[in-house]
């Protein structure tokens, strides 16, 4: 029996995390997806499409609208449920965990979707991953300027070579038990206080 | 002391989740030993699934939503009890200054009167219609919602129809002033500050509000799952006075300034103080300068505000049938009224030595002044209670109640 390959449709107003899951059920053989980004006439989007699977971010404060709408269902052809089968409760909370839910036309069975949420599923992991670490990146970046700063004040305040500085900083982040990028962060502060040239 | 109690809560960012803000920030829960984590979510979805998965134990919670739960009208639902109440009132109904204008234009006054409005809507509507244009669209917050009841409600009184001579459709509350200024709807029944806002960017205009439509009517509650409650009646008696003490504190006036600054901060509302202000003091600016006090506007404490009457929950319960959301059984109904459950407010507070309804629910409407109903040496008082329709729902004739079929008010 040939099987009618599944329609996706993936909702999500982050542009870069749509297009990685776009990609992912592209490479598991799925050729009909659909990314819309902004809910505004979704109604008709759906009517038109007719997705047996929706997958959507649990960021998307339309998750009411949309959940009142399947069950009206008026628009949709049947009626949809969150999850083929809600005792599968591992894959829902993996699902919730990683910040995205699906809604599966009533009666498709369970071994075809969970491939779909299961690729969902790790691929916003791997997004929040990234995301989380482009952040670490940013943050280090800034810590390092922010010391550079602090070293470059106490350089011409009192004098000090470059190596004195950084080690002077080193010395009191250790005493006060805080990072040194704390300490620098508050000389930086104090010294813009004290001389608003100075910051 | 270190706390006894680790207990994780979902809100969502509209002014009556404070009871439970204020239990966390203002020190409550602490000094019951509860260590009280907050996580404000963009959805009510959210909130169910995070409930029905155990991310949550509990959650403030639209007073009809752990009835829908219950009775099997959502996906991923779980058993879910409310012992306690978030508050009394505090939505508007509010529509698009043009809106108001042909309001207006057919005898609406800025007075917030239901009957008036409403009559005054109904003839724009039907001159509309006449017209052959488009039905007005209204939003409501969710389907299993006070605000979707209470606008449906006051629209059939004043003789609309609100499945068929208008569009309700559903708008995130955060949203809803955007999409009236927009044009994307006529109006909405939706909490504060949320109506407010619209009123300060001069795009909306209050018309009528919860308070004057079913005085003292029940909003928001703290929707607990079931089976956390039964594994940890202890933690949950410690919350629950914690925020018993944390409702009079909001309920004081003498807080209103802290409550506001702190509700209007980033990880709560993020809006400013002096939009938490109206809902605090019952003064509201409707729009187009006119301003109006409302009494009871919203009670986070007073006239017994947090007690989980079961007449509120058949209530919700028979307006769920009357919109066609659940078929009328005694198995539903029963599910309903198991859903609140006064007994561990009760039980909770006892220690207190605070004044407490001896009863499990009542006649709603029939109370048309405030009442005191003082138990032995601490004393209560309810009401007026009614709405402005003049009905009165008694609990125990459920049945007589589902079988009104006329339901709008006799036109003067």
């Amino acid at each position: 029996m040939i099987r009618k390959s599944l329609t996706v449709l993936v909702i999500d107003e982050n542009h870069i995390r749509a297009s990685i899951i776009e990609a992912g059920l592209r490479e598991a053989g799925h050729e009909q997806v659909t990314v819309v980004h902004d809910v505004a006439g979704i109604a008709r989007r759906i009517a038109e499409i007719e997705p047996d699977v929706i997958v959507i971010d649990l960021e998307n404060p339309n998750r009411d609208m949309l959940e009142n709408m399947f069950q009206l269902s008026r628009v949709v052809k049947r009626p949809i449920a969150m999850f083929v089968d809600r005792s599968d409760q591992a894959s829902i909370e993996a699902a919730v965990e990683a910040g995205v839910s699906a809604y599966v036309v009533d009666g498709l069975r369970q071994e075809r979707v969970k491939p779909i949420l299961d690729m969902a599923i790790s691929r916003f992991n791997a997004f929040s991953r990234m995301a989380r670490e482009l952040e670490e990146a940013r943050s280090e970046l800034e810590d390092r300027k922010l010391i550079d700063r602090a070293k470059g004040i106490l350089m011409r305040s009192r004098g000090l070579s470059e190596e004195a500085a950084y080690a002077l900083l080193r010395k009191t982040a250790m005493n006060q038990n805080r990072k040194i990028s704390e300490i620098a962060q508050s000389l930086v502060t104090a010294a813009g206080l004290l001389d608003p040239g100075e910051s | 002391m270190a706390a006894e109690h680790q207990i994780n809560a979902g809100f969502m960012p509209l002014f009556d989740s404070a009871v439970l803000v204020a239990a966390k920030e203002i020190g409550f829960a602490a000094r019951e030993g509860v260590d009280l984590t907050l996580s404000r979510e963009t959805s009510w979805a959210n909130i169910r699934d995070r409930i029905a998965i155990g991310h949550f134990d509990l959650a403030h919670m639209l007073g009809p939503m752990p009835i829908a739960c219950n009775v099997g009208l959502t996906p991923l639902a779980s058993d879910t009890i409310v012992p306690f109440s978030l508050g009394l009132g505090g939505n508007c109904v509010t529509v698009s200054t043009t809106l108001w204008a042909g309001m207006a234009a057919h005898g609406a006054l800025p007075d917030l009167d239901p009957a008036r409005a409403g009559k005054a809507l109904g003839a724009l509507i039907r001159e509309r219609a006449n017209a052959g244009r488009d039905p007005l669209r209204f939003a409501v917050v969710h389907p299993h919602s006070g605000h979707n009841y209470e606008l449906r409600y006051w629209l059939a009184a004043c003789g609309i129809d609100p499945s068929r001579e208008i569009e309700i459709v559903i708008v995130p509350p955060p949203f809803m002033a955007d999409a009236l200024a927009a044009g994307r709807i006529d109006g909405y029944c939706a909490g504060e500050p949320w109506n407010s806002a619209s009123v300060v960017a001069g795009t909306g205009h209050i018309a009528t509000v919860k308070a004057t439509i079913w005085k003292t009517s029940p909003e928001k509650v703290v929707g607990v799952r079931k089976a956390w409650a039964e594994k940890h009646p202890e933690a949950l008696s410690a919350l629950l006075r914690a925020l018993h003490h944390a409702a009079r504190w909001c309920q004081d006036p003498a807080n209103r300034g802290e409550l506001a600054a702190l509700m209007a901060q980033p990880s709560f509302l993020g809006l400013s103080p002096a939009l938490q202000m109206p809902i605090l003091t019952g003064h509201l600016a409707l729009g187009g300068g006119a301003e109006l006090t409302v009494e009871d506007f919203f009670l986070p404490f007073g006239k017994a505000a947090n007690f989980p009457w079961k007449s509120h929950a058949l209530w919700f319960y028979t307006q769920m049938v009357r919109w066609g959301q659940v078929k009328h059984s005694a198995a539903h109904m029963a599910l309903a009224r198991d859903t609140y459950r006064p007994d561990l407010y009760r039980a909770a507070l006892k220690p207190l030595g605070v004044a407490l309804p001896g009863a499990n629910a009542k006649v709603e409407g029939a109370l048309t002044a405030a009442t005191p109903v003082g138990s032995a040496g601490a004393s209560l008082a309810l009401g007026p209670d009614g709405f402005f329709d003049g009905r009165i729902f008694d609990p125990d004739r459920i049945d007589d109640y589902l079988a009104i079929r006329d339901w709008a008010m006799p036109t003067s």
